[in-house]
């Protein structure tokens, strides 16, 4: 039971980064189909923090510097949505889409890069981080607190907070609303669909490490995040694109998906002899049904999807 | 007349797909190099020659026929993609209907023993079903296509791994062959394996894939059919204003979609060339590949089915690089970079019409200064 709590709340915390992070993009009126692929590339850059970083020095710098490295990389990657996506005008779709793919394709072969380049015969695409995953997980009696848990309610605060308390989330989400009539009183579009792109490259970023280290010690990076970034969109849409709704929505995303991991460990549904398959896909029907309810009066930000383009009326 | 090719809509579409493909592989070609100087320029070259990389003739033609084996399904899953795609919805969901696919066809072939053509009609219509389901989604639930796309995706995968685990070995996680389990669903090869030195996976998958590339066009260029399709796609509020079933033409269109995807996936696990691993934790590449050759081709049908050829044919070039060195996701690498470049096409014909209007104008502008520098003259005598 305390297992099931454990994983609900590492795969919601997951889950609600990544989802802040598409509500901010598409607050500001870019719809950000590219997060799976920032979510790899922000692994990839804690991952390779994890790895280079020097031996022993300590708990608290290791998961600084394991954050950091991960935003950075988020960030950066996102850079790509955006120039393409803002400037260029380019399709938000097939621009996020791509960016998915290229996320995985890339990380494999940096990764496999590294690994031959140390050990000719070792053409894996896997990082190992037995012994820095440990700085992240603290023992409280079974349950291992992860301090990603806390690093999402931060970043659930700060979202909430910037959202709708300062001068520039207010703007940022009447660029989503109407571009136009924002710009009309000065403020800049452009800048601001960047600063919300940026953002949701950010939270893209800490949700992808922080979903490499949920439950394993090392990753596979071929596999990419098995749609989790998509699920993320779906816990957003559910949750109206509001931060608390979306915290809620992500519980209860985060609790099917924690079922397929720990459903061994309860004997009634050992009981019922369900394949392990159909666990596997419970999250994703779970969304779909919640999908075909929800979408039908969804209030999401009006301008989303379409490029600003400043001398149309 | 040059002036009139360059703002030829067909020109600056393979103009804009070259210039896409160079880049791509250039990009590609920069990052062998920071991995390792040394063999990138021959790296790169594997990656474009593919088969070539046989002295032999035969090998040659032999292997071609392996990439064109290939080239049949991911062409299906292009076309698929594309078609919705005229239709205004982004059909990612292919994955997952291709998977379907795979699921119908093996399952039919070997467990109920059927021919190859009900096998194929099964697949069909089962990837119909599939496509279906996000039609409805979309037309009556406001679902946004491609997150539901993307979560049957994953959907098909558990339930093809499952389904398809009841006709594995019992040693490795494939599923049997056809060649001994279910032989008489194995497409017929026409005698077309004689042309490519033997090589028994190529079928009539190939011809029938190029058949549907021109099928498509012509349903979405030549029929009334097709033109409402596509003004559901410009405007699906027009549309029903003009008294179009807006809501009936999306599911029509991702039942097509699927059918053609799934169709695709028997052109491939019915030559037997490859088995399902029934612990695939991955939706296959192909209907992502498929994205990537359907812009390429610039949405064309026919375009596509070159686009689809270039595709595979570095995706099976990516095999051959040297393997201490590097690996061969490099291929999908440069995949995923071009299908990045493509959404610059708009950008990239805007600019070259910008760049025409310029010189246009200029040429307008001297010819006024010309004429009236002569009517001056004129004046003047």
């Amino acid at each position: 039971m305390l297992l099931l709590i454990q994983y609900t709340l590492i795969f919601a915390s997951v889950l609600l980064l990544v989802a802040l992070g598409g509500c901010f993009a598409e607050h500001s009126g870019v719809i950000n189909l590219g997060l799976e692929g920032i979510m790899v590339i922000g692994a990839l850059g804690g991952a390779l923090m994890m790895r280079y970083a020097p031996e022993g020095i300590g708990a608290f710098p290791m998961i600084i510097l394991v954050l950091l490295a991960a935003l950075v990389f988020g960030a950066l990657y996102s850079a790509l949505l955006g120039v393409a996506c803002i400037n260029f005008k380019a399709n938000q779709t097939i621009v996020g889409t791509a960016l998915n793919m290229l996320g995985t394709a890339a990380a494999t072969v940096i990764v496999k890069a590294i690994n031959t380049a140390t050990n000719p015969n070792d053409v894996s695409s896997t990082i190992q981080y037995v012994d820095e995953k440990k700085a992240f997980i603290v023992n409280i009696g079974t349950f291992e607190f992860n301090w990603f848990m806390f690093v999402a309610v931060v970043a659930l605060v700060v979202a909430y907070v910037v959202l709708y308390k300062t001068k520039f989330g207010l703007r940022l989400m009447a660029c989503g609303e109407h571009p136009q009539a924002a710009d009309s009183v000065g403020i800049n579009v452009y800048k601001m669909r960047w600063a919300g792109v940026l953002i949701s490259g950010i939270y893209g970023g800490l949700g992808g490490i922080c979903y490499i280290l949920s439950g394993v010690s090392e990753w596979k990076f071929e596999n990419g995040v098995a749609g989790f970034g998509f699920l993320a969109l779906a816990v957003m849409i559910f949750g109206q694109w509001k931060p608390i709704r979306i915290a809620m929505a992500a519980l209860i995303f985060g609790f099917f998906r924690a079922l397929s991991n720990v459903y061994f460990g309860f004997e009634f549904l050992v009981e019922l002899d369900i394949p392990g398959s159909v666990y596997n896909m419970l999250p994703y029907i779970i969304c779909l049904i919640v999908l075909a309810f929800t979408s039908k009066k969804s209030r999401a930000p009006k301008a989303e999807g379409i490029p600003y383009d400043k001398g149309q009326r | 007349m040059s002036k009139k090719i360059l703002r030829n809509e067909a020109f600056q579409s393979l103009f804009a797909s070259f210039i896409c493909i160079i880049l791509g592989v250039l990009i590609g070609y920069i990052v062998l190099l920071f991995i390792n100087p040394t063999g990138a320029g021959e790296a790169i070259m594997e990656v474009l020659k593919n088969f070539f990389h046989y002295s032999k003739a035969n090998l040659q033609i032999k292997n071609f026929g392996n990439t064109l084996v290939k080239t049949a399904p991911l062409l299906m899953c292009a076309l698929s993609i594309l078609f919705s795609y005229k239709v205004g919805l982004f059909n990612i969901g292919a994955a997952g209907q291709y998977c379907v696919g795979i699921c119908a066809s093996i399952f039919c072939a070997i467990q109920f023993g059927l021919g190859w053509l009900p096998c194929m009609i099964i697949a069909a219509v089962c990837g119909a079903a599939y496509g279906a389901v996000v039609g409805l989604l979309k037309s009556y639930c406001n679902v946004n296509e491609v997150i539901s796309g993307i979560m049957l995706n994953w959907i098909a995968l558990y339930t093809t791994n499952m389904i398809l685990n009841n006709v594995k070995e019992t040693t490795s996680p494939y599923t049997f062959h056809l060649n001994t389990h279910g032989e008489q669903a194995m497409l017929p090869g026409l005698g077309m394996d004689k042309i490519f030195a033997g090589n028994t996976y190529v079928t009539i998958a190939l011809p029938l894939a190029v058949l549907t590339a021109v099928a498509i066009h012509i349903i979405l260029e030549k029929t009334k059919f097709g033109y409402e399709l596509k003004a559901t796609g410009f405007n699906k509020n027009a549309a029903k204003y003009a008294g179009m079933a807006e809501k009936r033409n999306i599911i029509v269109t991702l039942m097509i979609s699927g059918a053609i995807a799934a169709l695709g996936a028997s052109f491939m696990y019915l030559t037997d060339y490859e088995q399902w691993s029934c612990t695939s934790s991955a939706v296959p590449a192909m209907g992502f590949n498929g994205i990537a050759a359907a812009f390429l081709g610039g949405l064309n049908p026919i375009g596509t089915i070159f686009s689809s050829y270039f595709i595979q044919h570095i995706t099976n070039g990516g095999a051959y690089v040297d393997k201490t060195m590097y690996c061969s996701q490099i291929s999908d690498l440069i995949s995923a970079i071009i299908i990045y470049l493509c959404g610059f096409v708009f950008f990239i014909k805007y600019t070259m019409n910008q760049i025409l209007d310029k010189q246009e104008e200029k040429a307008a502008l001297k010819e006024k200064a010309a004429a009236e520098a002569n009517t001056q003259e004129g004046g003047d005598k």
